[in-house]
């Protein structure tokens, strides 16, 4: 009998596909969202979008939050810890946080070396904005990848364009020869063998999710019609009017994101959205995005 | 042969791809026509509390509740096993009730206590590498339900005539034979052998 493998780990985020992960600052919300269908939810202290607002230092949420959260709902749990920070992935995997999120949401602890998730039992899912990202990540041990989008901006644009970039990076491996491979994984900063594997297999070793920016069901089903395998909804929930609704209209969407009436039926009167915020109004220093490497 | 997939959510490509190592052809399932030209159908592991819900939404419960009564054979692997009990252990109440017998949801622990392990299942000559993962496991089962294997004196493989539930993911390796021995009983359902 093992633990912590390989396969348990990436296994854990392939019974996440189709599935929306909505974040969740209590235990009131993290009921809501699993009344609504969410297939994991987020404990945080602060959504995104507030964390933008508060400005200063934003580290992993109180404990007691997450404990909180794991109390009331029977689906996964998931917590965020500072890139590079190990001790708050041990600490949140102390608690039995079903999943680890080393994320660009909250300031760095360290501007050079992302954690060593081989380290860990629990596995970790990391944002990307290209493949290079993507297979830096995995090579240290994530089990799961999200696009890193622009969060708490509801403007699906970043996770748009680096959901794209990623699976046209992926159509340009494939059709590399062997020479080329050993070029490109240098010009990468991959390992070959990753690289190998998704020249072969045409994907990535793990599960791509899309994050940062999702605000509507529209927006969800534009994400699984790029090829994303679920979503991460953040503030985008209880940001809304009508969060339990929203939701909802949301699990929806991502299953039948090809069924267009349905989109347009869960869509109506769900009041307004988070208001968002247009890209370029972000100064250099504002966008997560450019947080890891 | 046509197996169905449900594809409502979870690791549905996962078990396609199973299915068709095995030598048959799976599709995904996600409207309740769909249902008809299949002769067997997975429900596949993922949240059990998402999949219930979209299925009570789109109609599943009584399309597969019928679809059973045709004697057409279901598998249900970990979310999809919870999914076909008639009990679920605590105040939770069951979906489609087909398989006589309890479980308990997330049984072994939280993602941390997940395993993988060799497993002898009866009906398969070598042991098989069964991937646990927020594992349920099968507490009691009635006396029409037959125990195919456990894992440390718990029930985690079972079948009651056309219904198969596993606890574990079959799926997620590359050992296609629980899904051969799923697909042998779709043959004998279709050439009317039970």
């Amino acid at each position: 009998m093992e633990t912590g493998t390989a396969t348990v780990k990436r296994g854990m985020a392939e019974m996440q596909k189709g599935g929306v992960i909505m974040d969740v600052m209590n235990a009131e919300q993290a009921k809501i969202a699993e009344a609504a269908g969410a297939t994991a939810v987020m404990a945080l202290e602060r959504v995104p979008s507030d964390i933008r607002a508060a400005g200063g230092v934003a580290r992993m949420a109180d404990p007691t939050i997450v404990e909180e959260v794991m109390k009331v709902v029977s689906i996964p749990v998931m917590a965020k810890a500072r890139i590079g920070h190990y001790v708050e992935a041990k600490v949140l995997e102390s608690l039995g946080v079903d999943y680890l999120d080393e994320s660009e949401v909250l300031t760095p602890a360290d501007e050079v070396f992302h954690i060593d998730k081989w380290d860990f039992t629990v596995p970790f899912v990391c944002g990307a904005k290209d493949i290079g990202e993507a297979l830096r990540r995995i090579g240290e041990g994530a089990s799961m990848i999200r696009t890193k989008g622009e969060p708490g901006t509801g403007n699906i644009v970043e996770a748009v364009r680096h959901m794209r970039l990623i699976n046209s990076q992926i159509r340009k491996v494939q059709n590399m020869s062997k020479d080329e491979l050993y070029a490109e994984a240098k010009n990468l900063g991959v390992s070959y063998d990753l690289l190998k594997s998704v020249h072969e297999s045409g994907k990535l070793p793990v599960v791509n999710f899309a994050a940062g920016g999702i605000a509507t069901p529209a927006d969800a089903a534009l994400m699984m019609h790029l090829g994303a395998d679920g979503v991460f909804v953040g503030s985008g929930i209880f940001k809304s009017d009508n969060p339990e609704k929203f939701a909802r209209a949301i699990v929806e969407a991502t299953t039948h994101y090809e069924d267009y009436k349905l989109i347009a039926e869960v869509s109506k009167n769900l009041g307004t959205p988070m208001k968002g915020i247009e890209i370029s109004k972000l100064s250099p220093a504002e966008r997560m995005q450019d947080r890891g490497w | 042969m046509k197996i169905g997939v449900l594809a409502l959510q979870g690791a549905v490509t996962e078990h396609i791809r199973s299915i068709s190592l095995a030598g048959a052809d799976g599709v995904p399932v996600k409207r309740v026509e769909q249902l008809e030209d299949l002769d067997g159908l997975i429900i596949p592991g993922g949240e059990s509390t998402t999949i219930g819900k979209l299925m009570r939404k789109y109609g599943f419960m009584e399309a597969i509740r019928q679809f059973s009564e045709q004697g057409k054979p279901i598998f249900g692997t970990c979310a999809g096993l919870i999914v076909l009990a008639e009990r679920i252990d605590g105040h939770e109440e069951a979906h489609l009730k087909l398989m006589n017998m309890t479980v308990a949801r997330n049984a072994f622990g939280r993602q941390r206590e997940s395993f993988e392990t060799d497993l002898v299942v009866k009906g398969i000559d070598e042991p098989i590498r069964a991937v646990f993962i927020r594992a349920p496991l099968i507490m009691e089962v009635g006396s029409d339900v037959e125990v195919l294997s456990t894992y440390k004196d718990e029930i985690v493989t079972a079948r009651q005539g056309h219904l198969l539930a596993a606890s574990f993911h079959p799926e997620l390796t590359d050992d296609f034979r629980l899904h051969q021995y799923f697909i042998e009983m779709v043959e004998a359902s279709r050439t009317g052998v039970q």
